[in-house]
């Protein structure tokens, strides 16, 4: 018996989103855990940003961050539209792939914006 | 204690509505002897499955005051509520008449997982030796006691959303023959339980095990073929 595609396809997403969910573990605690503990020091929103603008290892924080966060999120919408709506076939992998997309570019262009590389 | 329960029992098929039936309460009884006087007392007309009474043959699981229970084990007094009881099918089964399930489609599910042994040797050939302590017999052990009563299948919510999911029962089998080192067919096995029909279908919400009568955990052995299917990808085994 050869192994259906979607079989392996499947294995790979869960595999990525497991992944992908330890990284974000990681990274939304450190996110909110330096702006809380920043603001509790006194610190703005705009003083923050001042602080973290030009600095190379916050940006590849933010990279992985935003990477992390455009592979994990499509993969539950898809289980979620799967589980929850009529839709089915290719189309919830087709409608979370492009918000994944979304998820990047927006993310990417926030980094760019704010390191201005 | 009150002298009689009201007892509201599901009659017809999908489309049926709740009769309700007034029993007398004994100190001593069970869900199942209920709905048995029911039958012979009160309605002969009322279907249900039953055989051994005591636990063992997994045919008379129901809807009991809306949790999937074993009737047979369940005391009616544990789980009457203000002198009520109400007694449906299980959920997630089609209804064949009034508390009858069609148990087809969970029992195939059973067979796609490949929940079939595969023996390496015949019965001209020594025994094997399996040890009570060796780590992969402890694994089967603990997932082995399933008596097929359906009441985590009924329990799940995923197999409600996702029609083809195999469910915990099929998945937990798979999981105690991916145990068994007498047992050949585990790169088949593998396929047949990973995907989103299979395992990576499961959220873990623990209702199996929650509602398991034999108090065995599905999701764990769910979450051990994760791990295995994972890793039989990574070394291109899948």
């Amino acid at each position: 018996m050869s192994t259906p595609a979607n079989v392996k396809a499947d294995t790979r997403r869960w595999l990525i989103q497991r992944a992908s969910a330890m990284v974000l573990t990681v990274a939304v605690i450190v996110h909110l855990g330096v702006i809380i503990m920043a603001t509790q020091n006194g610190l703005s929103a705009s003083e923050i940003v001042g602080r973290i603008q030009g600095n190379v290892g916050w940006m590849v924080f933010y990279i992985i961050f935003v990477v992390a966060a455009a592979l994990h999120a499509p993969i539950g919408l898809r289980t979620v539209f799967r589980e929850a709506t009529d839709l089915q076939g290719r189309l919830p992998g087709f409608i979370s792939g492009c918000v994944g997309v979304i998820l990047l570019i927006m993310g990417l262009q926030a980094i760019l914006r704010l390191y201005g590389v | 204690m009150v002298d009689t329960l009201e007892v509201s029992v599901w009659r017809g098929g999908e489309n049926g509505e709740f009769k309700t039936y007034t029993v007398p309460a004994r100190e001593s009884q069970t869900v199942l002897d209920i709905v048995t006087y029911i039958q012979r007392r009160l309605d002969p007309s009322l279907s249900y499955r039953f055989a051994c009474r005591v636990g063992v043959c997994g045919s008379c699981a129901m809807t009991v005051n809306g949790k999937a229970r074993w009737t047979c084990r369940t005391h009616a007094r544990l789980v009457v509520e203000d002198g009520k009881l109400e007694i449906g099918p299980l959920r997630n089964f089609p209804v064949v008449k009034d508390l009858a399930t069609d148990m087809r489609e969970f029992f195939d599910k059973w067979a796609k997982a490949q929940g079939n042994f595969k023996p390496t040797t015949t019965r001209h050939e020594e025994f094997a030796t399996v040890k009570p302590s060796d780590k992969k017999r402890k694994q089967a052990t603990a997932a082995i006691e399933c008596i097929g009563c359906g009441v985590c299948y009924s329990s799940c919510d995923v197999v409600a959303w996702n029609k083809d999911y195999l469910g915990p029962a099929a998945l937990n089998r798979a999981w105690t023959l991916i145990n068994d080192v007498r047992d050949n067919g585990n790169d088949e096995r593998l396929k047949a339980v990973a995907g989103d029909a299979g395992c990576h279908a499961c959220h873990s919400t623990q209702m199996c095990q929650e509602r398991c009568p034999k108090h065995l955990s599905p999701t764990a052995s769910i979450a051990g073929l994760k791990r295995a299917t994972a890793s039989a990808l990574l070394k291109g085994k899948l």
